[in-house]
């Protein structure tokens, strides 16, 4: 530790609180519910940083910012330099900034956090993005264009980092993109509340475009066009797959296909994408007046949350307990704020419905928590003769996706595992030649920052593939 | 972008348009579907591929008229633009997967039920040129109903048309006109019936036990089309499948009609209100 009164001034100021919307108000607007710093509290902040010599914050994070360095720079006030430094490892900062998980990464890892309160890393990136977003952004360094065609499938997160970086190196790159928007995940599955589309995510997708990226929407790949024909007829010398994981999961329960059943991806999609909260859009959504949402991740908050917004009384399903739940503790927080009912311990058995077919209940069973599994989380086993009903108009299953089959059904020698995935090394590298991939497609369903990390790791190893 | 080069009305209520989408015209295959968008503020609207010209860049759809969204599409005219068109979605029919040599010679009976002609027709095209023996049976409410004569008999070697009022044709159902010519002795290798999902699924009832393979080509509820929202999901075989990218043909002899039938109606209380207020903005 490099200075003793550093840290102790750092643990008495405390964490700047960050204001957020009252919950009460926001439980029924889909506008952003977090307003992150203004200047004051991004300077006061900032000030807390250790500037660690061994900063362990960027370790941690799976893009590699510069973390100290643009926090001191937010320190001095030098609000767009700070942006420049985030600008050389990430090219959605204010994405980022407000969708990553930070308290099992940067801010995890932060010195600060032993005693006290980390250094809230990811609203100052949100602040520093927001900030020079406001200001017109900042002028990237780009490499000499060298007329190199790259393909990228999937404009989402790591597709879109993938596309920055190889834009950056000079190449002449093209994002294919199968839903009429870009943004993939960004768009179709994280809220506007969480992650506003048109002043946040449009914004950061058009710096990308900036860097001189073509985003083609509407087509799908292994469909409109293979990856055989990208190679063979368009001239791209190699091809990024960051096509994510977008199949929903159903748990295989009776009563799944009652009307009022839904992935939690269709709801989303209803909601984000074809923005079905909005009166203006065309697109119809079903919220019941009561609706129990399955699961515990981030995308379980998100659906419950937005069946809040439009109307419905929430209730989570879980089969663990609050420990055990994977989504971001700031959104459980605020869904617990909001006035979601957690049932915890509780699994599905069935879902039952009435003479036309409607959902009006969720059958449970009570569970307890056993020896650890695989994950080394506890096992929930259930309780015998627990099985109890929760009266419902809908049912939105948030059990996680899986990687899309399409690609790898329509490109020969493409390899994947059982379930789907594609199989890559840690560089991307597929088991064919000029094909990379990374993101949910290779992991199965993850985040918005592991997604960029391969995208960016992919980004090095089509450099190295192609640069003569 | 996505330009209307052609615009036809079929009958008051149907409408032809020929949209240039030359990567989608490029890879159409029969048995595929699209979806569009008439505006930004639009549904993602699944529609069936009726042709394609891979040399103009033009893919053909037909629409009709049955909510807000669909008036929408048919309102455009020739040389206005789609907001978005994405495809082909999908699989292709089983018979594209064949080797062309492998047609001739086979028998193959079509029932198209109003708006279930649009798709059949690229499929008899296929399997005409390809040397099949190719009879279409269509049914519409009333002669003035029925679409595409002209084009669908030129790729068949029988159109048999059905209508409810008697006005042309066979007084009567599509599926009396199966059960005859079947009595005639007539013999099919495969089946195919596309129309609304009530016809489909007698026309199964009918085929069942004369053995004849069917497949049907099934009109589900979609968003994006491609896999992500299960919106689509419908039960074949005991088994749950999506209908956007394991379909949209599927087995008819498997497929729960009931509660694909029920499934369609998840959102129609929301589809009648957005008519009715489209109807008022009109008025």
């Amino acid at each position: 530790m490099q200075n003793r009164e550093e840290l102790k001034m750092a643990e008495k100021i405390g964490r700047v609180p960050v204001r957020e919307q009252d919950p009460k108000v926001r439980a029924g607007n889909f506008e952003e519910v977090c307003y992150g710093y203004n200047e004051e509290e991004a300077l006061l902040e900032a000030s807390r940083c250790l500037n660690c010599r061994n900063p362990r914050c960027v370790q941690h994070c799976p893009v590699g910012i510069r973390i100290p360095e643009f926090i001191a720079q937010v320190r001095a006030g030098a609000f767009q330099e700070a942006a420049r430094v985030i600008a050389r490892d990430s090219s959605l900062p204010a994405v980022c900034g407000r969708v990553c998980p930070q308290e099992t990464q940067c801010e995890g890892s932060c010195i600060l956090g032993v005693k006290g309160e980390p250094v809230a890393i990811g609203k100052l990136e949100r602040f520093v993005a927001d900030w020079s977003r406001a200001q017109g952004g900042v002028p990237v360094e780009k490499a000499p264009a060298n007329g190199i065609k790259v393909a990228i499938v999937g404009s989402g997160p790591s597709g879109l980092a993938c596309a920055s970086d190889l834009a950056k190196l000079g190449y002449d790159v093209t994002i294919f993109e199968v839903l009429h928007k870009p943004g993939g995940v960004l768009q179709y599955g994280i809220p506007e509340f969480r992650l506003p589309k048109q002043r946040v995510v449009e914004p950061e997708i058009d710096s990308v475009r900036a860097l001189g990226v073509k985003i083609e929407t509407n087509v799908v790949v292994g469909r409109t066009i293979t990856i055989d024909e990208l190679f063979d007829r368009e001239g791209f010398k190699a091809v990024f797959v960051g096509s994510g994981a977008g199949l929903p999961r159903f748990m295989g329960i009776p009563g799944e296909s009652l009307n009022g059943v839904f992935s939690a991806n269709e709801f989303l999609t209803r909601s984000n994408l074809m923005r079905a909260f909005d009166p203006s859009s065309d697109t119809p959504i079903f919220v019941g007046k009561r609706v129990a949402v399955v699961g515990g991740g981030n995308v379980a908050m998100d659906a419950a949350r937005t069946a809040l917004r439009l109307g419905s009384q929430v209730t989570i399903v879980y089969r663990r307990t609050e420990k055990e739940l994977p989504a971001r503790a700031e959104e459980v927080h605020h869904a617990l704020e909001e006035g979601i009912v957690f049932r915890m311990l509780t699994n599905p058995v069935e879902i039952l419905g009435d003479e036309n077919g409607w959902v009006n209940a969720l059958r449970c069973i009570q569970m307890e928590l056993g020896e650890p599994d695989a994950s080394g989380r506890r096992s929930p086993i259930p309780i015998k003769d627990s099985e109890f009903e929760i009266p419902v108009d809908a049912v939105i299953m948030a059990l996680g996706t899986s990687p899309n089959p399409l690609i790898a059904k329509t490109t020969k020698g493409l390899e994947t595992e059982r379930h789907g995935c594609i199989v890559a090394d840690e560089s991307g590298a597929t088991s064919r030649p000029g094909v990379f991939a990374g993101g949910d497609a290779v992991t199965g369903a993850a985040t918005v920052i592991l997604a960029m990390g391969a995208g960016r790791r992919a980004a090095a190893a089509i450099d190295a593939y192609l640069r003569p | 972008m996505y330009k209307i080069t052609r615009k036809a009305m079929l009958t008051p209520t149907i409408c032809l348009m020929d949209v240039e989408a030359p990567r989608l015209a490029a890879s159409a295959q029969p048995g595929q579907f699209l979806i569009v968008r008439a505006r930004e503020e639009g549904e993602r609207i699944p529609l069936t591929i009726c042709d394609y010209d891979r040399e103009q860049g033009t893919v053909t759809i037909v629409t009709q008229i049955v909510g807000a969204s669909s008036r929408l599409i048919c309102a455009l005219e020739e040389g206005d633009c789609f907001t978005d068109v994405v495809g082909p979605l999908g699989c292709p029919s089983d018979f594209v997967e064949l080797p062309d040599g492998a047609l001739k010679g086979s028998r193959y009976l079509f029932v198209a039920g109003g708006l279930g002609t649009a798709p059949v027709y690229p499929q008899a095209k296929y399997l005409h040129e390809r040397g099949a023996y190719v009879d279409v049976v269509v049914g519409a409410k009333t002669a003035d109903l029925l679409i595409l004569r002209k084009e669908m008999s030129a790729v068949c070697d029988n159109l048999y048309v059905c209508t409810d009022d008697g006005s042309e044709g066979h007084h009567g159902l599509v599926t009396e006109k199966v059960k005859l010519l079947l009595a005639e002795g007539q013999h099919y290798d495969q089946a195919v019936a596309i129309g609304p999902m009530i016809m489909m699924k007698f026309v199964a009832l009918t085929l069942r036990e004369s053995g004849i393979p069917l497949t049907v080509s099934l009109n589900t509820l979609m968003v994006d089309g491609t896999g992500m929202c299960g919106c689509c999901r419908i039960t074949v075989g005991g088994k749950v499948r999506f209908a956007c990218v394991e379909g949209p043909e599927f087995d008819a002899y498997q497929v729960d009609f009931d509660e694909a039938l029920r499934r369609q109606t998840i959102y129609r209380p929301q589809e009648q209100e957005a008519d009715h207020k489209c109807k008022i903005g009109r008025n």
